[in-house]
């Protein structure tokens, strides 16, 4: 009895393991009704009560067992069968996708914000103020009296006697000053404009970032740390700056700032022609007719002040070698940011 | 400033410096090096040679054979075309192998069959001219004084061997455009002495003096400070020697002549410019220091004319005025070949005077540039002395004694507080008293117990902070350790109206349109283009004096134009589409002398990428987005840069004019040269942002289910569907939740002039589940209103 049980099993296995077996039949054909299982269940009478309840628990685990085998297997046909169907939808995933517009911020807008969110961090404030300015405070204000050799370096659009296009963002340092006292921590960036004909280097229209701040015991060293940190935000952890002396005549002492490439990391490539620095920045000490002007007290308070050139920034940071790309706004470039 | 190394030497020894150790640590102190250039790099393997014996080619009739001394054992042999040479000359010769600056490469080789071991040179072969070498021959070969040994390194013989270093300098160091102030920098960057010794001229003693020849009068001492003058009788006009000519040179000034060389170089070594007239061309036997008459005539030394006015200051003599003060020298008192008897004029002018002179005739000069900058009054007389000792040393001329000189501006030299502890405060250093005196007094200042004296050429430092700074520079802005400030804590952040903008910029992108940047300033034209009309009030721009052009003269008050301009250049291009946007400034004129109101507005424009109901899906983005509310878009006839009929202006809840969409006037389209239609809005920011409405606040999400109701009907083409929104919402249905218009149909089964419209409403209780009844009675409610008020029924 027990023999013919396995013998059951092993015999439903074997048709369930072929790949088209009609599964309705071999349920039938095992567990139905007129089954070879039931068959044996019925059977039972004949056996002996000690070998009963043996023979029982091994039929019921082979019913389970051919139960359990079936579903399997119906599983596995259900699935065979979707996966017919998916092969069949299959498409051509190297179709182009389709075209969902996307709008691109300009290069100078990316960097000038970027700029705006690493000051921002920082605990300073944007200020805004007028491109179309009074000549006081783009140069008087500044230290920079009528007729002073330094306007010849910013040559200036003119209005009239006193007003202009501002040739610098500086001239909002001044209305900030005027307006709010100390501690002061801003950054300005705008455009600004000077009589350059256009080429490859030059447009009459830039856009410059301002900073200032104002505070008691503010240093020479804190604007250095300050502008490191920045550059290190802005290019890379691993940026270092360079300080050398410089002419602006409304800080003291005043600097250019170089930065170490962030292309080559100060070893010197093509893109900083070998220099390994490039030189991106204008800093300096707040000079005290500056503060004066704007009735702050020089013994009390100091101050520092830097200026980038965004365009500067964007050309280096993109690689473009023609200002005049940025100001074309041709789709093809446009795109590429 | 391009500093001649050889010259510098003069003053102070950088023999054991290297050229790259020189640049650096003078760029780091303040004294910005541009580059370097070592003359005579590209000369290499020319030596003097002396030619022995001459015979003529056998086979060529213009060539000459010649067998040339080159300092070795035995002759060369050379062969040369050049007329002018001759047995016992002295010549530049190119051996085998030999670099010339032209770029040759000259190698030993036959010429006609006869062994030529190299070449003889012309000035021209050697990379010069003749006011290098006035006495050369230019075609011909250079003919060498016997003052070098055959064999000599020809840049040794020629004074070849140089470097020069070109610098930036700043507007306020005026004094280091001169090898003085620079050996004084270098001297005070790399802590060595140097010497610069009092010229002394040497003087006629033949009872001869000054006063038999000139009288000098200032009657402008406001605008010159300073003049003095030296006469200089029985002057030998002749080039300069060649030191002096190769000097100049690497300063990139041209040689002429002894005396006009003379006044270069002291301007170059003294930084102090000078002039030198001709004596017998003065009248009257004086100077005299003026104002211009208004419309006074000068002829300047380059033969140009120019028509003065009386702000300007002239040098005269009693007729006439022969220089304009610190600029250029009057073609009617030039140094000429006969000149006999110079005067030499070293004086000191106001910069700013000479500054607007220069400016307004349009003649800058290394004078008129050194004077604006302001220059030191003190400097006249060492510059005036060297120049007459140079004449000395030139054998130039006899100098006379006396000195003219008269001072009306002299001024006590500035005297400021010495605050190391401030200084100290200023930089976070803790330098000494000592190291900061010793490096103000390398640089010429005197330092006492608590107080600074400055020297006379440093008019640019004023106060502490300047004191600070050349401090700073000389111990190296780099050797300053960065520090990080305590301070209040500030907050960072964008102001309202800041993060406005950044929202309307996410916004804009997302809807696919590019960031465009452009120029502020127009030409007038472009409100031609988008038929402005003449008198319209939108001209009245900001106008600019000094445009660079038409194109960028005025300010802008629409920024359409430049955004149309924009495409059509992509059109162009033949970009297939774009889609743009700038928030762009416009400059709203006020008052006169009064600044124009500089507004922000959202500019958007494209081809290709929609129509008209896509840009007006764009703007009504903008307008949720800025949750300002229902706004009303209603049709616009009148702005002549857009298409009539498919023009609209957006109004607010509270009626204002936000701004204008539409599809651009055929006309305006075709002023940029487009065939298909092009579509812009410009919204006012200012506006918008004045707008907005509050924080949006949360409502719950609908428990119960809509009702939505369709229905369409005919109704003529010229209502608006607007029109039938409005009656919609406004019938007093208060389950009314939305309205959508969802189809709008003409042709079959629609009559001419009517369109079929289809509406579907969305009806909904906050309470319950509405019934049927209640959707029907709702409905019913509508079509009744659409019936009464627009005469419209539903279609059957």
């Amino acid at each position: 009895m027990k023999d013919t049980l396995l013998q059951i099993k092993a015999e439903a296995a074997e048709s369930l393991s072929d790949a088209n077996v009609d599964i309705e039949a071999v349920r039938i054909k095992y567990l139905g009704k007129k089954g070879a299982l039931t068959a044996v269940l019925r059977g039972m009478g004949q056996i002996s009560a000690e070998e009963r309840p043996i023979i029982g628990q091994l039929a019921n685990e082979i019913r389970q067992y051919i139960e359990s085998a079936i579903a399997e297997k119906q599983e596995e046909l259900r699935y065979a069968k979707l996966l017919e169907k998916l092969n069949k939808e299959r498409i051509d995933v190297t179709v182009p996708g389709a075209e969902i517009p996307v709008g691109r911020r300009h290069p100078l807008s990316i960097i000038q914000r970027k700029l705006e969110q690493i000051f921002i961090g920082m605990g300073f404030e944007i200020a805004e103020g007028p491109e179309v300015e009074y000549g006081y405070y783009n140069f008087e204000a500044l230290n920079i009296p009528e007729n002073h050799p330094a306007r010849d370096t910013q040559d200036t659009f003119y209005i009239n006697d006193k007003i202009l296009l501002r040739s610098q963002t500086s001239p909002v340092q001044v209305r900030v000053m005027e307006k709010q006292r100390p501690p002061i921590r801003i950054i300005s960036p705008g455009r600004v404009y000077r009589s350059d004909a256009v080429d490859a280097t030059h447009s009459p229209l830039f856009h410059q970032l301002e900073g200032l701040v104002v505070d008691k015991n503010i240093s020479f060293a804190d604007l250095k740390g300050m502008l490191e940190l920045f550059a290190k935000n802005m290019f890379g952890g691993n940026t270092k700056i360079r300080f050398r002396p410089h002419y602006f005549p409304f800080t003291e002492p005043s600097a250019e700032v170089d930065v170490s490439c962030f292309n080559c990391d100060g070893k010197g490539c093509r893109l900083c022609k070998g220099e390994g620095y490039i030189e991106i920045l204008g800093a300096g000490m707040v000079h005290p007719n500056v503060l004066r002007t704007c009735n702050i007290d020089p013994d009390v308070y100091s101050g520092f002040a830097f200026g980038l050139g965004i365009e500067r920034v964007v050309m280096f940071k993109y690689n473009i070698d023609d200002m005049r790309l940025l100001y074309e706004n041709d789709v093809r470039f446009l795109s590429q940011f | 400033m391009k500093l001649s190394l050889n010259w510098l030497q003069d003053y102070i020894n950088i023999d054991d410096i290297s050229i790259k150790d020189y640049c650096d640590r003078m760029t780091n102190t303040g004294s910005k090096v541009e580059g370097y250039e070592c003359r005579g790099d590209n000369i290499n393997n020319v030596v003097v040679g002396k030619i022995t014996t001459l015979q003529k080619h056998p086979n060529a009739d213009k060539l000459t054979i010649c067998s040339v001394d080159v300092g070795t054992e035995a002759p060369v042999q050379i062969i040369t075309g050049a007329g002018n040479v001759f047995a016992g000359a002295y010549v530049p010769v190119a051996l085998n192998g030999a670099k010339l600056p032209t770029g040759q490469t000259i190698k030993a080789g036959k010429l006609r069959g006869e062994l030529s071991f190299g070449m003889l040179c012309s000035i021209s072969e050697l990379g010069l001219d003749t006011h290098d070498m006035p006495f050369a021959d230019e075609d011909g070969i250079l003919i060498l004084d016997d003052s070098h040994a055959p064999g000599t390194d020809i840049r040794d013989a020629l004074m070849l061997r140089d470097t020069t270093v070109e610098f930036e300098i700043t507007s306020n160091r005026p004094d280091c455009l001169s090898v003085i102030g620079l050996a004084r920098e270098t001297s005070a960057s790399f802590n060595r002495p140097f010497n610069i010794p009092k010229p002394k001229p040497t003087v006629l003693n033949d009872g001869d003096r000054i006063e038999n020849y000139l009288s000098v009068q200032i009657d402008a001492p406001d605008l010159c400070p300073r003049y003095a003058a030296r006469v200089v009788k029985n002057v030998r006009i002749k080039p300069s020697p060649l030191w002096m000519r190769m000097r100049l040179r690497a300063a990139g000034v041209r040689p002429i002549n002894n005396i006009v060389d003379i006044t270069n170089y002291v301007m170059l070594e003294y930084g102090q410019p000078m002039h030198a007239f001709d004596y017998a061309c003065l009248d009257g036997s004086s100077i005299i220091v003026r104002n211009a008459k208004e419309g006074e005539n000068f002829r300047s030394l380059d033969d140009v004319d120019h028509k003065l006015t009386s702000d300007m200051l002239v040098i005269a003599d009693k007729n006439k005025a022969v220089a304009l003060a610190g600029i250029m020298g009057g073609a009617n008192s030039e140094i000429t070949d006969s000149t006999k008897t110079v005067v030499f004029e070293s004086a000191n002018f106001l910069g700013a005077s000479v500054r607007v002179t220069a400016k307004k005739q349009g003649m800058r000069t290394e004078s008129s540039s050194r004077f604006e900058k302001g220059l030191d009054p003190e400097n006249v007389l060492p510059a005036l002395e060297r120049a007459c000792e140079l004449v000395n040393l030139l054998d130039a001329g006899d100098v006379l004694p006396g000195i003219a000189d008269i001072y009306p501006g002299k001024r006590d030299a500035r005297v400021l507080p010495f605050e190391v502890e401030k200084i100290n405060r200023l930089l976070a250093t803790d330098l000494s008293t000592d190291y900061m005196a010793k490096v103000l007094t390398s640089l010429g200042f005197t330092v006492a117990r608590d107080t600074v004296t400055v020297p006379s050429w440093r008019g640019d430092v004023e106060g502490m902070a300047d004191l600070a700074e050349e401090i700073a520079r000389i111990y190296g802005y780099n050797n300053i350790e960065s520090a990080h400030f305590r301070a209040n804590i500030t907050q960072g952040k964008l102001t309202p109206k800041q993060a406005y903008e950044q929202s309307m910029h996410d916004l804009l992108c997302g809807m696919g349109l590019d960031e465009i940047c452009t120029f502020s300033f127009i030409s007038p034209k472009f409100y031609d283009r988008i038929r402005i009309p003449e008198e319209d009030a939108a001209r009245r721009s900001i106008t600019l004096l000094n445009p660079l052009g038409e194109d960028t003269s005025i300010m802008r008050t629409t920024a359409l134009p430049s955004m149309l301009d924009t495409l059509a250049r992509n059109n162009n291009h033949s970009n297939p589409r774009a889609a743009l946007y700038e928030i762009a400034t416009v400059y709203i004129p006020q008052g006169e002398d009064e600044l124009p109101h500089e507004r922000k507005t959202i500019v958007i424009g494209f081809y290709q990428n929609g129509d008209f109901y896509t840009l007006k899906g764009m703007c009504e983005n903008i307008i949720t987005k800025s949750r300002i509310g229902k706004c009303q878009y209603s049709a616009y006839t009148e702005n002549p840069a857009f298409h009539p009929g498919k023009c609209a202006i957006i109004t607010s809840p509270c009626g204002k004019e936000i701004g204008i969409l539409g599809e651009i006037h055929p006309l305006v389209a075709q002023n940029y040269d487009f065939d298909l239609p092009v579509y812009a809005a410009v919204l006012d920011f200012e506006l918008l942002y004045s707008l907005i409405g509050p924080e949006p606040q949360y409502t719950p999400l609908a428990k119960y289910p809509a009702s939505a109701r369709d229905f369409s009907f005919v109704c003529d083409e010229t209502l608006e569907v607007g029109a039938i929104e409005r009656v919609i919402r406004s019938a007093g249905v208060k389950l009314l939740e939305d309205v959508r218009l969802f189809d709008i149909y003409r042709g079959e089964q629609v009559a001419e002039g009517k369109k079929s419209v289809a509406f579907r409403i969305s009806l909904r209780s906050p309470e319950r589940t509405l019934t049927d009844e209640e959707a029907d009675k709702a409905t019913a409610k509508i079509l009744a209103a659409l019936q009464r008020e627009l005469n419209i029924n539903i279609r059957s």
